[in-house]
């Protein structure tokens, strides 16, 4: 393994060190390892927080700011963040009009906000709400599993909902509006090497030159099938097709072309070069586009393709304006 | 049937005794139960549960508990605060829902032991939403309690009846090997998670193991 690290027990406290130095937007609780805006929101504003295990970059902690998110709880390298963590952002962050709880569908990310708000309930004061994004199509999505991955989708989400709460929205109409985009948003990823976790000092699988894994989560968890390593274009139908079985995806959408972390924005852009005339063919009109590594899966190299059908309000949120280390733009 | 005190009663000095050959266990198969992991989840279970019982052997000597509920309240909140995962509610609630159980007391006979154990994994089934077959912990977990209420119904001493838990829990891990997952991250691999012997079924049996080992 040959990584800028210092220690692998160290890895989250010294990135977390980094991000404080980077961006003087954010404020690190260093104790609980979370993410705050500097300059918190006005009072009686929905506050919307976020968080998951770390090695996802930018999300989430990049997409603490303006428009978008006011804290993030950074847990250790892919695993998730504890209670007390989610518990002491959603006190600090509340403005009085409660907090949204965005979580990724995986088990420990949904056993830990649930416990969080169990004892946010308990000790009273803020009302919280929860959506749990599951956009991942590579998962069966039946009632004997835990459910579809929350993926990709959780990214355009946090965008398009933390314009929502910045605009004023109350907490019933953001966390309505949460359900809708995740209700409209899928995703399919691939792998063409396995990541490397500080921790474990070596590749959580074995994938050979001449193979692809088709249908990967965000951790290094195996796919949905392993096959040889093909073109572009064969590999941008082998995730649009996943996507466009899944759900109808004709209309207005906005579109993600993700890197996992390890794949060059040449490469990124080529992909996207492919998906997007396959898209357009299936009748998406692409209204908005994302390239490039928003929700990644530390040194993995390959990528993911998310679509979120988009009504005009979700894409007016979109459009608004963003200030994060992630996201930036009309403002 | 002639047992000495120290065998036939859970006390203090046991239970402290069991967390410390936990911890032992765990960060003697760290690598192995990482190894587990990343056959079929994300490569994280031996790091997170080691820090887990380091954080706690720390609480447990800073706190210096004097009854048993006092001590696994402490034992929960401390891994739930510092495994994270699914691991951390899990094991949290096991010995949360345990030392409520347990009550205000200093020691427990086998029929309370057996309690207490039954009730850990009531909280673990509520939190995970989880049960027998599904390929996680608790699979090693709900056969050891079996097992040791079994004993101590046949009125085996609590040595005898740790060491069968111990040995059922070993079975229900091995037993997950071909399964496929329904619970946690293995499950959205589906068929490609037979196979490999769940990663909480691995240390949940180094619990029981534990359990065995201060007992006798």
């Amino acid at each position: 393994m040959k990584k800028l690290i210092n220690a692998p027990e160290s890895v989250l406290a010294d990135a977390l060190k980094g991000v404080e130095a980077a961006d003087r937007s954010v404020r690190v609780d260093h104790h609980n390892r979370v993410i705050y805006r500097a300059e918190p929101k006005a009072d009686g504003k929905v506050a919307v927080i976020s968080g998951g295990g770390s090695g996802h970059e930018p999300m989430h902690g990049g997409f603490v700011g303006y428009g978008m998110l006011d804290a993030a709880c950074a847990g250790e390298v892919f695993t998730s963040p504890t209670p007390d963590q989610m518990q002491a952002a959603t006190k600090e962050v509340d403005r009085g009009a409660g907090v949204l709880h965005i979580v990724k569908n995986y088990t420990g990310d949904v056993m830990n906000f649930e416990m969080a708000a169990e004892f946010a309930a308990a000790e009273a004061g803020v009302e919280v709400a929860t959506v749990v994004t599951n956009d991942d199509v590579a998962v069966q999505d039946s009632l004997y599993t835990a459910g579809r991955r929350g993926v990709g989708v959780t990214v355009l989400l946090e965008k398009i909902v933390g314009a929502a709460a910045e605009e004023g929205r109350d907490l019933a109409a953001v966390t309505d509006l949460a359900h809708r985009v995740n209700d409209g948003g899928r995703s399919m990823g691939m792998a063409l090497t396995s990541c490397t976790v500080p921790a474990a000092g070596k590749p959580t699988f074995d994938l050979p030159e001449d193979q692809m894994e088709i249908g990967i989560g965000i951790h290094g968890e195996p796919g949905r099938h392993r096959v040889p390593l093909a073109p572009a274009k064969d590999i941008a139908a082998q995730l649009v097709e996943p996507i466009l079985a899944d759900s109808d995806m004709a209309g207005p959408a906005i579109v993600m072309l993700n890197g996992m972390g390890g794949s060059p924005l040449l490469e990124l852009y080529l992909m996207f070069g492919e998906v997007a005339p396959l898209l357009e063919k299936a009748g998406v009109d692409v209204a908005r586009t994302l390239v490039g590594n928003y929700i990644t899966s530390l040194d993995m190299a390959g990528c993911s393709l998310t679509v979120l059908r988009a009504d005009d309000d979700m894409i007016t949120l979109w459009d608004a304006p963003v200030q994060t280390a992630g996201l930036r733009w009309g403002r | 049937m002639v047992d000495s005190d120290d065998s036939s009663l859970f006390t203090l000095d046991t239970a402290k005794d069991w967390l410390d050959r936990f911890d032992a266990a765990v960060h003697e198969h760290k690598a192995h139960l990482t190894e587990l992991d990343s056959a079929i989840g994300d490569a994280d279970h031996g790091s997170n549960m080691a820090r887990g019982v380091t954080a706690v052997n720390q609480a447990v000597a800073g706190a210096a508990p004097d009854t048993l509920d006092e001590m696994f309240k402490l034992v929960g909140m401390t891994l739930v605060s510092s495994v994270g995962g699914a691991s951390g509610p899990l094991y949290g609630t096991f010995f949360l829902r345990f030392g409520v159980d347990a009550g205000a007391t200093e020691s427990l006979d086998g029929a309370g032991l057996a309690a207490a154990l039954q009730a850990g994994l009531g909280g673990v089934a509520a939190r995970g939403k989880a049960e027998q077959g599904d390929k996680t912990m608790i699979d090693a977990m709900a056969p050891a309690l079996e097992s040791f209420a079994a004993a101590i119904e046949a009125g085996d001493s609590l040595r005898d009846a740790a060491r069968a838990a111990a040995e059922a829990a070993a079975k229900g891990r091995d037993a997950t090997e071909p399964w496929e997952a329904r619970k946690g991250r293995a499950s959205y691999l589906g068929e490609r998670s037979a196979g490999h012997i769940d990663p909480g079924a691995a240390s949940t049996t180094l619990l029981f193991e534990a359990l065995a080992a201060a007992q006798s």
